[in-house]
């Protein structure tokens, strides 16, 4: 058993931590304010390797682990939770699944540019009528010689318009629900694909999140991703991948509002004394930082588990769910101990507050983590 | 070309605090740093490496996690480096220090010894330009900026009180580097995954050439008299008067400190 960071790990989270407070801190008001999604800040990343962190040196990556990656979310995410799910999205939802399922010829054309963040990654499940009930798909791709014809569409596509390779799943054997998905990897430029409306949303706003459109698109056979019907199973693994990223986020949100709310509670005076000195405030840092460190030994474990090569689907799943209300929780007290300034953009928790929210929904709802959990519990 | 960096560990001293009682740091709790002059030289290091192609050797003196700076170095993308530690270097002030480091500096070939102006520890100052002596080569102090003309000689400019200074200077030699002069970069992802795979090669007394006596507390002519915290200035007094009046008071305030007679 063992608690400790690696010296590598150390040395990283070193880097990860300086390279958040003076590239990403100063831009997270602004990008969460104009909806921008924040490209240069992408380049930096990927000039220092952060955008390819778990993938393999072989093919371009940084060969890091997934505690490493899911440092790098946490850290991101602490002073902008859109450069936290723009690294996220990327990694386990595009790279992740390639690397998993992808033929030799697939890891080699495409790894490479998402490992150095030429490319950025995106991917595609959700559908107007299939969220949770993923066997809803109505996106269908029929056989045409060397080709697959895809129409339909996804919603709510993180990164959309920015990256230029999306995973998307889709119909190949209606008849056969769940086993009849199939994964494909569409490149931005292949005909009859485009980008639709742009969300307007609650947080993460920097974070680009569009509608994907396939007009009788034509995927060569070759972009067809694991076996022919197994997209499903494909997906939920890339989710449970997914669900690290996602947690790390939360946990970092989480954490940022902490640092906020500490630093304002010694600074501001009611009563002839600093907040601080109330027992009120103290209760609430307490309950506060040991649910985040709570939630922090679940993103690290479930990470740990993947790199260990354990299964690690229902670790994922309590730290997503775990971390998510945390966030959720953790915020709307910080807000609350800033008062009205909390209320108000002066301060970043308000922010951090309609961040936060998203974690509980995006890649598997709570209630998705909860079925996860207890039916291994029930089995 | 051939470069080597000398780099120290020091306290994050925007961290740090004063004991008021013993007038001593406060180390408990305060992150350890490269120094911010010698990370601007590495910096301006590597900037060679990229543009001209170079070997880049960095090199510490210190107790054994000092072996962190060589990490962060080499994941920021240094050749080599090589840890100075023995029992023999401890209590060295900046000439035994710059003795050790030059004993070992006879032992690796360069073209261009790059330092940082001076340590946010002990902010002297000196260990550059002493190198330089003992080494009895050209040095040049202050540096902001530096090009090399891809065979044997340097340009540079050299920050003065009033302005710069333009030098050029022939390659081997020594320089010491403003923080101002560069931005460090970050280390890389991949670099720290590798950084504790690679070799850090640590040499004590009998790995450099130097004189015994010249090295630790026995080779350092400098003893602390007393270490003190800088007392508060007290609140001074206020006047709410009229300008005439004021500049009355104010006279006779500098009369009496006999700063005006």
């Amino acid at each position: 058993m063992n608690f400790s960071l690696t010296k590598e790990q150390e040395l990283f989270q070193q880097m990860i931590k300086d390279f958040a407070e003076k590239e990403v801190k100063p831009l997270a008001a602004e990008v969460d304010d104009l909806e921008r999604f924040p490209a240069e800040t992408v380049e930096k990343m990927a000039k220092i390797g952060i955008m390819g962190i778990p993938i393999p040196k072989q093919y371009g990556g940084a060969g890091g682990s997934n505690v490493m990656y899911s440092m790098a979310v946490e850290e991101l995410s602490a002073v902008c939770a859109t450069t936290g799910v723009i690294v996220s999205a990327h990694t386990s939802l595009c790279a992740a699944p390639i690397l998993e399922f992808g033929t030799e010829e697939q890891k080699q054309k495409f790894l490479p540019k998402l490992a150095s963040g030429e490319w950025i990654g995106a991917f595609g499940l959700t559908e107007p009528n299939a969220g949770t009930d993923a066997a809803g798909q109505q996106t269908i791709a029929v056989e045409d010689g060397d080709n697959y014809i895809i129409s339909g569409s996804k919603i709510f596509i993180t990164n959309a318009g920015f990256a230029h390779v999306y995973v998307i799943l889709a119909m190949t054997d209606k008849s056969q629900g769940t086993r009849g998905i199939s994964a494909f990897i569409i490149e931005k430029d292949t005909p009859g694909f485009s980008i639709g409306k742009k969300e307007k949303k609650m947080g993460i706003r920097g974070s680009a999140t569009c509608e994907l459109i396939f007009e009788n698109c034509v995927v060569p056979k070759e972009n067809l991703l694991g076996k022919l019907n197994k997209g499903f199973g494909i997906a939920m693994k890339t989710l449970d991948g997914g669900r690290i990223g996602i947690a790390a986020q939360a946990l970092g949100i989480a954490q940022g509002a902490i640092d906020e709310t500490v630093k304002y509670v010694k600074e501001r005076k009611q009563f002839g004394r600093a907040i601080s000195a109330f027992q009120n405030t103290q209760f609430q840092l307490a309950d506060m930082n040991t649910k985040t460190e709570a939630s922090r030994m679940l993103v690290r474990k479930a990470a740990y588990k993947k790199d260990a090569k354990l299964p690690y689907s229902v670790d994922a799943a309590m730290a997503k769910l775990y971390a998510a209300e945390t966030a959720m929780e953790v915020t709307n007290k910080a807000v609350q101990l800033h008062g009205g300034y909390g209320y108000t953009r002066e301060y970043p928790v308000e922010r951090m507050m309609r961040d936060a929210k998203i974690t509980e929904i995006y890649e598997g709802t709570s209630e998705v983590q909860k079925m996860v959990i207890s039916a291994n519990m029930l089995k | 070309m051939k470069i080597v960096v000398c780099i120290k560990q020091v306290p994050d001293t925007t961290e740090i605090k004063i004991d008021p009682a013993t007038g001593t740091l406060i180390r408990d709790g305060v992150p350890s740093i490269m120094n911010p002059d010698d990370k601007s030289g590495l910096e301006m290091a590597l900037q060679l490496k990229d543009e001209k192609g170079a070997h880049v050797t960095v090199i510490t003196m210190g107790p054994p996690q000092a072996d962190l700076i060589l990490r962060e170095a080499y994941a920021m993308g240094v050749d080599r480096a090589i840890h100075l530690t023995d029992r023999k270097f401890a209590g060295a002030d900046t000439l035994a220090t710059s003795h050790a480091l030059a004993g070992a500096l006879r032992k690796i070939e360069f073209d261009l010894l790059i330092t940082g102006r001076q340590a946010i520890d002990g902010d002297t100052a000196q260990v550059g330009p002493q190198i330089a002596e003992h080494l009895d080569l050209p040095q040049v102090s202050y540096l902001e900026d530096l090009k090399f003309d891809g065979d044997k000689t340097f340009t540079m400019k050299r920050h003065i009180e009033d302005g710069y200074q333009m030098l050029e200077v022939e390659a081997p030699c020594v320089v010491t580097v403003l923080s101002s002069a560069n931005t460090p970069r970050y280390m890389n992802v991949g670099g720290i995954v590798d950084s504790y795979q690679k070799e850090v090669e640590v040499w004590g007394f009998n790995e450099i050439e130097v004189d015994e006596k010249d090295l630790g507390l026995k080779g350092s002519p400098t003893s602390v008299y007393k270490a003190f915290a800088r007392g508060l200035k007290p609140a001074g007094e206020l006047y709410e008067v009229g300008t005439d009046e004021a500049v009355g008071i104010i006279i006779k305030k500098l009369k009496e400190k006999f700063i005006l007679n």
